[in-house]
């Protein structure tokens, strides 16, 4: 077992009982990030400073100074997170050789704690996806089933912590892009509250879905690197604070999990759905009361989700016109001509699809139809949740239709796009969710239990979600 | 074929003078070096996220109670969406469909007839950057320092009905705009410009269809364009041809309007609600602070110096233009011991030209309300002349003091002793020997040439009324 093996509370331990340096810790993360690269592209570029900060971390343990639980700890980070003078390309030709001039919001949190950022991971062009398989740098494999991908778009930063090429990472959840990947991936990822992690620095996909999720090997390794980036930042006035006491409970006996009846209802391989539904009767048995709700238009989640994602992208990616950064065409003759070949050239199918689509959706004629619609029916499911929150302090969930994604096989888009109807509904009301690993199919392919809270309530969710991990027996094994 | 009408509407946009910009804290300043005021914000880098400047908003609820229009205690940004390369997002945000101020009206005055034009809405939004097309460089360079200059854009409904209205309004915005501190107005600076919408009908008819002219860059340019478009879609419709739906560019250098686009070229800007910015809240009581700030209007002084003091419309509009002169002439008046229009009389014509030959403002000079009135005192009942009036002022002006003691130290008082004039008299006539025998020969302007040796002699002091009749008596004795 090398160090990355570990995960980040017991690291942390390490440190302190000087069992090992951070530099080691680095260096055999780094080590194993580099053997698993070849294998599952995880990485986009790695960062070549980071030995500075394992260094300085050495420095304070010799010194004897107090420093964080995350100091130290190799983390990687989606590439659609700005990090001052590291190329920050979300996966796409477009911005390739693009290097910030700043750090995100988050970024500089981590960086204050000490967390030693190892490299950028590879991810679906501008978190468009749900396979890791959209972007410039190829498709990130799954460390667990080479032939599968690691899920999408947060691929990358789930494969990485899931090999040990990192102990924790950074991923970004618009539509399930973290949640789905960790699932794949035999990892637990959280995706906060919308609103409780500034999205500054963010390069944004659709910004009133778009929120900054951890990746962990266990719920408190999660918990723990999610309070870190936790907090209102003034550059980003969606932002607001919620308090987090620092340890997480268990006696749990008598919580309410609801399970949405629609929910439950829609399409899911046997496998996944008895390994959700044996985690489900385990809390039962440990004490939780079950309840089943109904949220009628959940199912409508999906296209509201594909309709104002796609406007908020046509947006958003709009600015990535050739003129003062990111790929531009050569040997363009007028403006008009600069334009379209920059755009057309610099991006990926899949991205070029949804800028289609969310310019169709707010052209004059089908606003009304399409994009005002999906934002009333958007309100509507916010208040269902509302309602149905009061009957549950959880739900839970699927978090895939399926424990794999065959890399290369074509499937048709509304196949791919309704397989998101587990992760949209609460990525639409702004809910914080979380995916624990519940168990393995027949083909020892993970599946990914997935618990929703209601809006500001992420502490039941990981609660709930660590007490789930316990009785399941913890990380390794199965009661 | 009955007289037609026209029917205009104007859009102007103001530059606010806020030390920072809209949505980042850049300075807002003009003819700094290109591209020194700017920040990854403004440049929209990918990641960025824009924060509203409140100054902004207080701004605008200014001139929106200026205008008497309704506030909206909730309104949102919106994002007007099109390519350009001085836009660096892309979209420019904007506020569509509920902007800060709603309905209100200004009253101006237009050949002595108080006018009530609408105002539809007055909304703020960001500027865009300058293009500079440079010989020297063949290529089009682009500088972002304008980039987030916070705007407001004044709508007025299809209230105007002459060039002349057009031109007086605008001159009433802009004089409010400046008295109440938020814009600078210079057009140079291209601080404020708009956007002109004609179309002509026939009386009693419904409107017809407009037409709206871009590149409006200065109030005359806006009244040559109006006259423009009007004969020519007067022509038009006296062809039986059709005014179709047209964006418009003025040319103001050829004086003539060329097409832009047409209807079915017409833009869809996609508008959408800003998701990275929340609701834009004005409370009742910020409302009524920002009211209490706002000091009598010149459009109501305009009003109140033609009908209570009897000035003519450009006397009026002059002083009460630019506060200071209101000011002045206010308090000058303010005991009813001159009268308005002396005091008028001196403010327009030596005051503003001193003004504008130095450049200072009243404040800058010596001059008090309190002198000045008693400077119109004196010329009013004769106490100085008309020229002796004019050193004295000159001397208030530049050193200041008091009135009474300068005429006094000049030696500027009229002289009415009636021994001395009628010695003056003799002298005058005694060495005008000529000029006495014309006047007899019936040349009637001789005595006009003795009169003004007269003043000469008294270098100006004699009573130029007394003089006149002793020595035409004298005249009619000797005949």
């Amino acid at each position: 077992m090398m160090l990355c093996d570990y995960t980040a509370f017991e690291l942390a331990y390490m440190l302190r009982k000087k069992q090992c340096s951070a530099m080691e810790i680095y260096s055999d993360t780094l080590q194993r990030a580099k053997e698993m690269q070849t294998i599952t592209n995880a990485y986009i570029s790695f960062n070549d400073e980071a030995f500075k900060t394992a260094e300085k971390i050495d420095i304070m343990i010799a010194e004897g100074k107090d420093f964080p639980l995350i100091a130290g700890i190799p983390i990687a980070v989606k590439d659609n997170i700005s990090t001052k003078g590291l190329r920050t390309t979300c996966a796409s030709k477009m911005l390739c050789n693009y290097i910030p001039p700043y750090d995100a919001c988050v970024i500089e949190k981590l960086k204050k704690a000490g967390a030693v950022i190892i490299g950028k991971s590879n991810m679906d062009e501008f978190a468009i996806g749900s396979a890791s398989d959209t972007g410039y740098f190829g498709a990130v494999h799954n460390p667990i089933n080479y032939y599968n991908s690691a899920g999408g778009s947060s691929g990358g930063s789930a494969a990485s912590v899931s090999s040990g090429g990192a102990v924790l990472a950074i991923g970004s959840d618009t539509g399930g892009s973290v949640r789905q990947p960790a699932s794949l991936c035999g990892v637990v990822g959280f995706c906060p509250s919308y609103g409780t992690v500034s999205r500054y620095g963010l390069i944004a996909f659709a910004s009133s879905l778009d929120r900054i999720g951890s990746i962990g090997r266990t719920v408190k390794d999660t918990y723990l690197l999610h309070n870190i980036i936790n907090g209102s930042d003034p550059k980003d006035v969606t932002t607001s604070d919620i308090f987090y006491p620092f340890n997480l409970n268990t006696g749990l006996s008598g919580i309410r999990i609801g399970i949405i009846k629609e929910l439950m209802e829609s399409y899911a391989d046997d496998d996944v759905k008895s390994s959700v539904m044996d985690a489900i009767r385990l809390m039962e048995k440990n004490g939780s009361i079950i309840k089943e709700i109904s949220i009628s238009n959940i199912r409508s989640a999906v296209n509201a989700y594909y309709i104002i994602s796609s406007a908020e992208a046509s947006s958003n990616l709009a600015r990535f016109d050739g003129i003062r950064y990111g790929y531009r065409a050569p040997k363009c003759e007028n403006l008009s001509e600069l334009y379209k070949k920059s755009r057309s050239e610099g991006f990926g199918e899949e991205v070029k699809r949804r800028i289609m689509l969310g310019t169709f959706v707010l052209s004059e004629g089908f606003c009304d139809d399409y994009y005002k619609r999906a934002v009333s029916l958007r309100s509507r499911l916010c208040s269902e949740f509302n309602e149905a929150f009061k009957q549950c302090d959880v739900v839970a969930a699927p978090v895939y239709p399926k424990a794999g994604i065959k890399l290369g096989v074509k499937a048709t888009l509304t196949e791919v796009y309704s397989a998101d109807i587990f992760t949209v509904p609460s990525s639409i009301a702004g809910l914080p969710a979380i995916s624990v690993p519940c168990g393995m199919t027949r083909d020892n392919l993970p599946v990914g239990l997935q618990l929703i809270g209601n809006r500001l309530c992420d502490k039941i969710v990981f609660d709930v979600a660590y007490w789930y991990e316990l009785i399941r027996g913890g990380i390794y094994g199965e009661t | 074929m009955a007289k037609l009408e026209s029917v205009i509407g104007l859009e102007i946009h103001a530059e606010l003078k806020t030390a920072t910009k809209i949505f980042c804290g850049c300075k807002n300043s003009f003819g700094e070096a290109p591209n020194s005021q700017i920040c990854p914000v403004c440049m929209g880098l990918p990641g960025t996220l824009p924060r509203l400047n409140s100054k902004v908003c207080d701004f605008a609820v200014k001139m929106g109670l200026a205008l008497n229009c309704k506030i909206n205690n909730i309104s949102r940004m919106d994002r007007k969406n099109y390519f350009y390369p001085d836009l660096p997002k892309a979209y420019q945000i904007s506020q569509s469909d509920v902007p800060i101020c709603g309905n209100g009206s200004l009253d101006i005055l237009v050949k002595d007839q108080i006018r009530k034009i609408g105002i539809t809405r007055i909304h703020i939004e960001e500027d865009a950057g300058k293009l500079i097309h440079d010989d020297e460089y063949s290529g089009t360079l682009c500088d972002f320092n304008r980039c987030g200059v916070p705007l407001i854009e004044i709508v007025t409904a299809p209230d105007i009905k002459s060039s002349d209205e057009a031109r007086i309004f605008l001159e009433s915005i802009r004089s409010i705009l400046r008295y109440i501190g938020i814009s600078d107005c210079k057009m140079q600076e291209g601080s404020i410009r708009c956007d002109v919408n004609v179309s002509v009908h026939e009386k009693g008819t419904p409107l017809g269809t407009r037409c709206e002219l871009k590149n409006v860059n200065s109030f005359s340019a806006a009244v040559r364009g109006i006259e423009y478009e009007i004969i020519r879609q007067t022509e038009l419709i006296e062809k039986n041809l059709s005014v179709e739906r047209e964006t418009r560019r003025w040319d103001d250098k050829k004086g003539i309007s060329i097409l832009m686009r047409n209807k079915e070229n017409a833009r869809d800007y996609r508008f959408f609600p800003e998701p990275d910015l929340g609701a834009i809240v004005i409370s009742e009581e910020k409302v009524n602070s920002l009211r209490a700030e706002i000091p009598e209007l010149p459009n109501k002084k305009v009003i109140r110096y033609v009908y209570e003091y009897g000035l003519n419309y450009s006397e009026a509009f002059l002083i009460a233009d630019n506060h200071d002169k209101a000011e002045l002439f206010e308090k000058c008046i303010e005991k009813g011991e001159c009268s308005p229009k002396s005091a008028a009389n001196r403010i327009v014509g030596e005051i503003t030209k001193y003004m504008n030959d130095t450049g200072k403002s009243i404040s800058e000079t010596m001059l008090t309300p309190k002198e000045l009135s008693k400077l119109c005192v004196a010329a009013e009942n004769g106490t100085i002349s008309s020229s002796a009036a004019k050193t004295v002022l000159a001397e208030l002006i530049i050193n200041g003091g008091n009135t009474d003691k300068i005429i006094e130290k000049l030696g500027l008082a009229q002289n009415s002793d009636d021994n001395y004039l009628c010695r003056l008299a003799d002298d005058v006539i005694s060495a005008n020997q000529k000029s006495v025998d014309d006047f007899k020969n019936g040349k009637s302007n001789a005595f006009g040439h003795l009169i003004g040796q007269a003043m000469k002699i008294s270098k100006g002091k004699a009573d130029p009324k007394k003089i006149k009749d002793i020595i035409l008596k004298k005249l009619k004795m000797e005949e």
